[in-house]
């Protein structure tokens, strides 16, 4: 993609981080309301439907059949709760347990492949250098049926389909996760610092593990937080690959239960929901405690 | 000294060139050679199947096959109304953001990417259940106001999809324009205020056209999302599997010939196709866009 050279421009991605700006000239105060109001719809649109997830997540049979959606009934969250852990001998947990595994082992070691890489792209020049940066950004034009199907028949071969290793492999080699590290590299770790090193005698895997990892800990982190979401919201990829009920991830589960509750005479729908709610509390966790990290890299990865 | 450098800085990305060898090259080259080959019964089917080599027909046979054709032109009609508006609103809300104070436009930000956050099957289900009759808040709503409406028949489900689509979508897309907003100068909105423009001119004539190569980049990727759309139609063919067959988008008719009717060949075939119509796709519309800005 010819985009990229264009758009990541260092000016823009600095003007990312700068939080704080002249205020605009004073408005008329009916265009202003205008801004607000158009705003606050935007924001009641963004957020209702979880505010009916949580209402929804904290209400019996009756009261989700019957009650206004908008407003609480009863509190029987707990009972949700209790009867979600416990249900299937509590195969919920199970599939929490493999989304945060696949989503944190794999992200966490993706990250360290990627920023080996970012390095090695960023900092040395080497014959093919140009062919692997071009590698990484066609791929992400690669759509994951072209991916995931002739994976599923090698693992199929080795062995491997329906085990972890089918989630976490994938995993582990993530292009867009180069990317980022290769300009995270560039506009964290200066050239004579590395000089200075090598005079100084370090060995070059000494510098990368003690100086470029350390300085990267902010690309990092965000390389991190984006892969573990990418990893926690996949869908097709554990579709094709994980068959057994007890390698699912949470979204897997979530959809085959989903698709349950039409024929098998139990109600799964209070299930499902409670468990939708869930599934989205280790993302806010992240989401918040990370903050700082991923908002600038949202937009960065948007420059690509 | 200097080509001892060089090697041990391509070393570093050894690890992820082995796996990208692994992982990416060979499985679309074993996709592309398994699409030259159909598996053939041999005899009454008693002495298993063979391979057997047949150049370009699964491609032909691809390229005739109008159900594959037919859910790559619906997902295209789709993309061509949802994209626009959705990057449209996400476009309207930047601009909004961006004539309040920072830290005002920072609180709305945040609320405004709630969506963002949540996992795609998370927001299809919880979108299903609010169009569903049985427990959903839009249906009793909409007795209310005296609209009869079923989310579910064939002339809603892409509304329905796009409503959702649109309501994940626009937070994500906001920010990124929003954040080429912030890097207009400051100045030219004061020199254009001083020449007598009104806010909505400055938006028209000086912004928006800045913004140009974020809502191209928001564009493209919602474009290459758009066409291997997968997860939210599979999960409202859980509610109406009348409604949305299997043969609804082009990545679910090859999740079908892989695996309810075991042909890899064809699945294989269709997905090469599905790539090379997403290049083809992405190349044009980043021609006719740049093309505009000259």
């Amino acid at each position: 993609m010819t985009l990229t050279e264009h758009t990541t421009d260092k000016p823009r991605v600095r003007s990312v981080q700068r939080v704080t700006r002249p205020d605009p000239a004073s408005r008329s105060r009916g265009g202003q309301r205008f801004v607000l109001i158009g705003l606050i719809l935007a924001c009641a649109y963004s957020l209702f439907p979880l505010w009916w997830l949580i209402i929804a997540a904290t209400k019996d049979r009756v009261g989700l059949y019957q009650s206004n959606g908008l407003w609480f009934s009863g509190w029987h969250l707990t009972d949700n709760l209790h009867q979600l852990f416990t249900y299937e001998g509590g195969i919920f947990l199970r599939w929490t347990a493999n989304s945060l595994l696949y989503a944190g082992v794999g992200s966490l070691g993706g990250t360290l492949i990627a920023l080996a890489t970012g390095y090695g792209l960023a900092r040395f020049t080497f014959p093919g250098r140009g062919l692997i940066f071009a590698c990484v950004v066609g791929s992400f034009l690669i759509p994951i049926a072209l991916l995931a199907l002739p994976l599923y028949l090698v693992f199929s071969d080795i062995g491997l389909v329906d085990t972890p290793w089918a989630m976490l492999i994938p995993c582990l080699i993530n292009p867009f996760s180069v990317y980022l590290a290769k300009v995270y590299t560039e506009a964290t770790i200066p050239f004579e610092l590395l000089e200075a090193a090598r005079i100084d005698g370090a060995g070059e895997l000494r510098i990368f593990f003690s100086i470029v990892v350390r300085m990267m800990t902010t690309g990092g982190a965000t390389i991190f937080l984006l892969a573990f979401v990418n990893t926690w919201n996949a869908f097709f990829l554990p579709l094709t690959v994980l068959r057994g009920e007890e390698n699912w991830t949470l979204n897997l589960g979530l959809y085959n239960w989903s698709g349950k509750r039409l024929e098998a005479g139990v109600d799964l729908t209070s299930l499902v929901l409670t468990g939708a709610l869930l599934s989205i509390v280790p993302m806010a966790i992240l989401m918040i405690a990370m903050r700082r990290y991923w908002r600038s890299g949202v937009t960065l990865g948007a420059l690509k | 000294m200097i080509s001892s450098l060089r090697w041990k800085g391509a070393s570093f990305t050894a690890p992820f060139l082995l796996g990208f060898v692994f992982l990416y090259l060979l499985p679309m080259g074993y996709a592309a050679y398994q699409s030259l080959f159909r598996e053939e019964q041999s005899g009454l089917g008693l002495g298993g199947s063979s391979q057997s080599f047949v150049g370009l027909d699964n491609y032909l046979e691809g390229l005739t096959d109008s159900a594959f054709m037919g859910s790559v032109l619906r997902v295209a009609l789709f993309a061509c109304v949802q994209i626009p508006l959705m990057l449209l609103i996400s476009l309207v809300l930047a601009l909004l953001l961006d004539s309040l104070t920072s830290r005002t436009a920072g609180r709305f930000r945040i609320l405004l990417l709630v969506p963002y956050m949540i996992p795609g099957v998370v927001a299809a289900i919880v979108w299903i259940n609010l169009y569903s009759p049985n427990v959903g808040p839009l249906t009793p709503l909409g007795d209310a106001l005296g609209f009869d409406w079923d989310f579910f028949t064939p002339s809603m489900v892409w509304p329905s999809i796009g409503n959702l689509l649109t309501w994940h979508g626009i937070g994500y897309n906001m920010v990124i324009i929003y954040s080429a907003l912030q890097a207009v100068p400051r100045e030219l909105f004061e020199a254009a205020r001083l020449d007598g423009a009104s806010e909505w001119r400055i938006a028209r004539s000086i912004k928006v056209p800045y913004v140009r190569s974020a809502l191209v980049l928001t564009g493209l990727l919602s474009i290459i999302q758009m066409l291997q759309i997968f997860n939210e139609p599979a999960l409202f063919r859980n509610v109406t599997p009348q409604t949305v067959d299997d043969k609804f988008t082009p990545i679910m008719i090859i999740y079908n010939a892989a695996f309810n009717a075991g042909n890899y060949h064809y699945a294989a075939t269709l997905s090469v196709l599905l790539a090379l119509i997403l290049g083809i796709a992405s190349f044009v519309f980043y021609r006719l866009t740049s093309k505009e800005a000259d």
